[in-house]
């Protein structure tokens, strides 16, 4: 899994999405253990500070919890991990509604669209 | 422990004709990967070498984990100067012999470790050596030994991208929360994302003080871009 930072936003920020966007999609199961936190920090090429920040934010969501010997395992919720996952699309859905609004496009007219585009 | 790794007060320094530094104020804590930030000739170097006991100050006050900078400070401090001072007749080994005679926190396989990582032959002399690969090896000795303090002056200046990015990755995985790292560099778009906070110097004087995500918080743009502003030329 490849990072990628932009350089105009907190680095806190870019990385708890993306790690959300890692247990969203798999790339940590429900239930799995985390790399350590300097481990995943070398990966991402950050500070181990910032990553940590990162982690103890997606404890308070719920999406990780911590075991106080064994370190970071995601959360066995899958229902936590699904209601995760339909916030970002939510968020992507909206973004794009709004970049059609801007393009000039009503909300019905983008719908058309999306749907000639499924048909071919 | 002290609580201070560096702290200094009212720290001022002058060459002929030149003042290096204008009487500067710093509290450098634990656990944290500072960037020293300034362009050419701001101070940087002036600074760490102070830290080192390379210069004596003219004013000021300045400890160095806890004590002036001497023999004691020197057992906690790893140092990497702006130019190398190893000798050009010995081998790598032999540098590594000599690094574990003076300090007792040299780590000599860590050392081996990460010459083999980087594809350095210790059996080599210092003179057969590129300028990059002399840098490298440098680097590897002063990132072998187990200290508190860490003053890394222009560590990536000299290195191809890939080295660049192992020695940050080596910094990183030698975190510790009760050590500290100062890296001097203008290459800031480089260190910024290992950063905890840092520390911009012009002229002597310091003008910024932050953490990484403050300022990206703040002004919406990068460390690096903020530099760019605040020294245009």
């Amino acid at each position: 899994m490849a990072w990628n930072l932009q350089s105009d936003r907190p680095i806190y920020a870019q990385l708890v999405e993306q790690l959300r966007r890692m247990i969203v999609t798999g790339v940590y199961p429900a239930g799995s253990k985390l790399p350590a936190v300097r481990e995943l920090a070398v990966e991402a090429a950050v500070n181990p500070n910032t990553m940590q920040r990162a982690l103890v934010r997606l404890e308070e969501e719920g999406l990780l919890y911590a075991q106080r010997t064994s370190g970071r395992y995601v959360t066995e919720d899958n229902e936590k991990i699904m209601e995760a996952k339909e916030a970002m699309a939510a968020e992507l859905i909206s973004g794009f509604v709004s970049d059609m609004m801007r393009l000039g496009y009503t909300r019905e007219q983008t719908i058309r669209l999306l749907e000639k585009k499924r048909e071919g | 422990m002290e609580e201070y790794l560096i702290s200094c007060r009212d720290l001022g320094k002058s060459f002929p004709g030149c003042r290096a530094l204008n009487g500067i104020n710093l509290e450098l804590p634990r656990g944290r990967i500072i960037g020293l930030l300034g362009p050419n000739g701001s101070g940087k170097s002036t600074f760490l070498k102070l830290c080192n006991g390379l210069l004596t100050p003219d004013r000021g006050e300045l400890l160095v984990c806890g004590s002036r900078p001497g023999v004691e400070s020197k057992k906690h401090v790893s140092y990497l100067p702006e130019r190398s001072y190893l000798n050009d007749w010995m081998t790598v080994e032999q540098m590594i012999g000599f690094f574990k005679d003076f300090y007792a926190d040299f780590e000599e396989a860590r050392a081996y470790d990460m010459l083999a990582r980087l594809a350095v032959d210790p059996a080599k002399r210092m003179k057969t050596m590129s300028k990059g690969t002399k840098e490298k090896v440098q680097l590897i000795l002063v990132m072998s030994r187990r200290a508190q303090l860490y003053l890394l002056d222009e560590p990536i200046g000299g290195v191809d991208p890939a080295a660049r990015d192992f020695i940050l990755s080596t910094i990183i995985t030698n975190y510790n929360p009760e050590g500290s790292v100062v890296i001097s560099t203008h290459l800031i778009a480089d260190v910024e994302n290992i950063l905890d906070d840092v520390i911009f110097i012009n002229s002597g004087n310091i003008v910024l003080c932050d953490s990484v995500e403050n300022i990206r918080a703040k002004q919406d743009k990068s460390v690096d871009m903020l530099f760019r502003e605040v020294f245009r030329c």
